[in-house]
């Protein structure tokens, strides 16, 4: 335990060090340098620079707030912040000029503010803009607030205290036990409780045991694992330490798409730095415990985050499923016995840990404790990241957190749960987020992506364009799913094309129930989904595609395809 | 990038990417993606570089290499640029910006233009979805596309031909 005092009173000691200086916190997540964050920060530099001032300039993740990026913060030693957003190269000279030098925020350029400031000129406090007080901040509470490469800020910031609680004042049966307790799922999409499986882990008496991360996220519309790993990277490696501690395991791999450059550096980094801080490797803080970590890149490939294909593209074959049994419990990576776990599952540990499982089930519903990272995008006027507590409804996420639809349009569709998920229309926006109402109402929660669309969309087309992303994604292994997802897409093709008739209705929902029950993995299995849930919530447009003597506006039929890859 | 004629640099060059950039474990997948990104394609000498490191055959390396869409096999072009067709996008308008892109380039579909100076790739998402329409050039990630924006884009690598 001494060692974790030592390096927390050095963490905090770094921490105030850093409070005592004017502080810009930058989003340069994927996100916030899609809008241009990295050009804003050079800008900044360069001006920081040419006034010799004696400025910390951070790269944080992002608080997740996309639509008002690029979006900056100025914290001054007093606390006080104002934050800025949409800032473009051209104002970052008079936001320097006047709110860093002469002391002045530039409140018709403010977006917020918080903390000790008078006269704000109407400018609303940050944390209780309706985007941020309506969310329910576990595992995204130090998003846009700590620099991800810095482990100090993690650990002043109460990091690894759940670590050091677990080594030295728990019993690695209690660890688990607190896991089961708080009735956590896992948010990878089958919601399987995640105590009992690390339970199955637990069970083996082996000496090289694995805990595999998942943060392929190859779902198109979700992007919070990769914002774990941007804004808050330690908090995954404390986590895995945990799951490892509950479970005995001897090793830990992070999975990440190839591609995907600042979450993997930062992944890295964030490994590197617990291993120079006795945080991972031998004898975790002197504990009799030994653990190590390791990230591991996948090409692009969807079904590589399906749990037993992504062991194989660990061990750098094609991400391709395998037959089960054997579960990965008794053989999984390189025959070893392993659990595969999504990173929002694994996150989720360290507050559990440290504020215990009634802590957790106090949050959420009966059967779906704690909370839901959401991804918010499409036709919506507040696109972005928010975490709120499991039960919260569609609707209040759409109109209150993301302020509607813009143009004064009608919601008419909402896609979520990733491509194998499904399609609503507006008459569920009352559903409660959680596993089983959002299941229930025939789409599922999945990976958190929910993706809206207005009025003017086209179901049919939207339709055939998720098809073309599963038949393009399908691996290839099991015939069900590689013809069935083709002959989906000829037959959408045809409907498109207005040279189809009813019997295509029934054709595709037999091809469907022949992949639902002959698919070797969930990829085939699911692919009916978006056709399934389109027929039952938007049976007028499928009627008016299939009247030929109806025309409608010629639809793009210039869809991406390429050839199949097997 | 320079083409490599010389067959023995090629191999260096080879051996040099797997050694400075292989993240992690060696694999076959490892390799490639290192070499891929080294070089910026996979020449048929890494796939037998890449089976001797591994102890296996070239055919079970290009199993792995023409599964992933990652890789491509001849040299690579100057710029690359990346459209994403995920949801979000098509939803807000990736299809017009597709077809620009097309125009543009003068392409039916994705591949390399006639002079090899651009290649243009589909995505099926960028991770940038709350920004879209999105897409990237030479791996810089751009959002809230436009058809103006992608086809000055465009108009400015095409100005830097020499
Ligand atoms: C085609 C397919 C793709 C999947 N992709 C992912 C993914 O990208 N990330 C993920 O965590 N789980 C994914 N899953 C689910 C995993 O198989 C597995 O259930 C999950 O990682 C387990 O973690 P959890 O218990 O924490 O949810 C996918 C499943 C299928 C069938
Ligand atoms: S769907 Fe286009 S970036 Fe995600």
């Amino acid at each position: 335990m001494q060692k974790f005092t030592d390096l927390k009173n050095k963490a905090d000691q770094e921490y105030n060090t850093l409070l005592t200086k004017p502080r810009i916190r930058i989003g340069t997540d994927i996100s916030g340098v899609a809008a241009g964050s990295i050009e804003i920060s050079n800008e900044l530099s360069k001006h920081i620079s040419e006034h010799n001032l004696d400025i910390t300039l951070s790269h944080v993740g992002g608080f997740g707030l996309s639509f008002a990026e690029p979006l900056i913060d100025i914290q001054m030693p007093d606390g006080s912040r104002v934050f800025y957003s949409n800032v473009t190269v051209d104002n970052v000279g008079k936001i320097v000029q006047n709110h860093l030098i002469n002391g002045n925020p530039v409140y018709d350029l403010a977006f917020a503010y918080s903390g000790n400031l008078t006269n704000t000129n109407n400018t609303p406090e940050f944390y209780q803009l309706p985007e941020n007080k309506l969310q329910k901040k576990v595992l995204t509470e130090n998003f846009g607030e700590i620099d991800p490469t810095d482990i100090y800020e993690y650990i002043a910031n109460d990091g690894y205290s759940a670590l050091a609680k677990a080594l030295f004042q728990m019993e690695a049966d209690n660890v688990h036990k607190e896991i089961l307790d708080s009735k956590l799922r896992g948010r990878g999409g089958a919601a399987f409780p995640t105590g009992v499986k690390l339970g199955f882990l637990k069970g083996s008496e082996a000496k090289e045991k694995y805990i595999l991360c998942n943060c392929e996220e190859g779902d198109p519309g979700a992007w919070n694992d990769k914002a774990i790993l941007e804004s808050d990277p330690h908090r995954l490696v404390e986590g895995l330490i945990l799951a490892a501690i509950a479970t005995n395991a001897s090793n830990g791999i992070i999975f990440i798409r190839h591609g995907n450059d600042i979450p993997i550096d930062r992944t890295k980094a964030a490994i590197k730095s617990a291993y120079e801080n006795g945080l991972l490797g031998q004898n975790i803080l002197g504990s009799e415990f030994t653990f190590d970590a390791e990230v591991v890149l996948v090409g692009e490939s969807y079904v590589a985050g399906e749990e037993t294909a992504l062991m194989e593209a660990v061990e750098g074959k094609r991400a391709m499923p395998r037959y089960k049994p054997p579960f990965p419990a008794a053989f999984g990576v390189w025959g070893h016995p392993s659990n595969i776990n999504n990173i929002k599952t694994i996150a989720n540990l360290p507050s559990i840990i440290s504020k215990g499982s009634s802590w957790f089930t106090s949050i959420g519903t009966e059967t779906s404790t704690g909370t839901a990272i959401l991804c918010l995008s499409g036709n919506i006027n507040k696109p972005g990241l928010y975490e709120i507590e499991m039960g919260t409804t569609i609707r209040s996420v759409i109109e209150d957190i993301c302020d509607g639809i813009p143009n004064n349009k009608e919601l008419k569709l909402l896609q979520t749960g990733g491509p194998l998920g499904g399609v609503l229309n507006s008459s569920k926006l009352d559903t409660s987020i959680d596993f089983d109402s959002m299941a229930k109402a025939g789409a599922i929660l999945g990976s958190g992506g929910i993706i809206v669309a207005d009025q003017d969309v086209d179901v049919i087309d939207l339709t055939r364009m998720l098809i073309a992303f599963c038949q393009f994604e399908s691996c290839g292994k099991c015939f069900p799913c590689r013809l069935g997802n083709s002959h989906l897409l000829e037959i959408l093709n045809r409907i498109c094309g207005k040279t189809s008739t009813e019997s295509d209705i029934e054709l595709m929902r037999k091809v469907g129930t022949n992949m639902q029950q002959g698919s070797l993995c969930g990829h085939g299995q699911l692919g009916f989904n978006p056709i399934k849930s389109a027929l039952e919530y938007f049976k007028d447009d499928f009627d008016l595609a299939l009247d030929t003597s109806i025309s409608v506006p010629n639809v793009t039929i210039n869809i991406p395809t390429r050839a199949n890859r097997y | 990038m320079e083409p490599i004629t010389n067959n023995s640099d090629l191999e260096t060059q080879i051996n040099n990417a797997i050694e400075n950039n292989l993240s992690g474990r060696m694999t076959i997948l490892a390799a490639l993606l290192a070499v891929q990104d080294d070089i910026g394609y996979i020449p048929q000498k890494a796939l037998e570089i890449v089976s001797e490191l591994n102890t296996t055959t070239v055919n079970d390396v290009w199993g792995v290499a023409s599964f992933y869409p990652n890789f491509r096999f001849d040299p690579p072009t100057e710029h690359t640029i990346e459209i994403c067709w995920g949801p979000s996008c098509h939803i807000t308008g990736a299809q017009d910006i597709i077809k620009s892109c097309l125009t543009e380039l003068n392409l039916e579909t994705e591949g390399d233009t006639n002079d090899g100076f651009i290649n243009f790739k589909f995505n099926t998402c960028l991770a940038a979805c709350a920004q879209s329409p999105v897409g990237s050039v030479d791996h810089k990630i751009i959002g809230r596309l436009n058809k103006k924006k992608i086809i000055d884009l465009i108009n400015n690598l095409k100005s830097q031909k020499k």
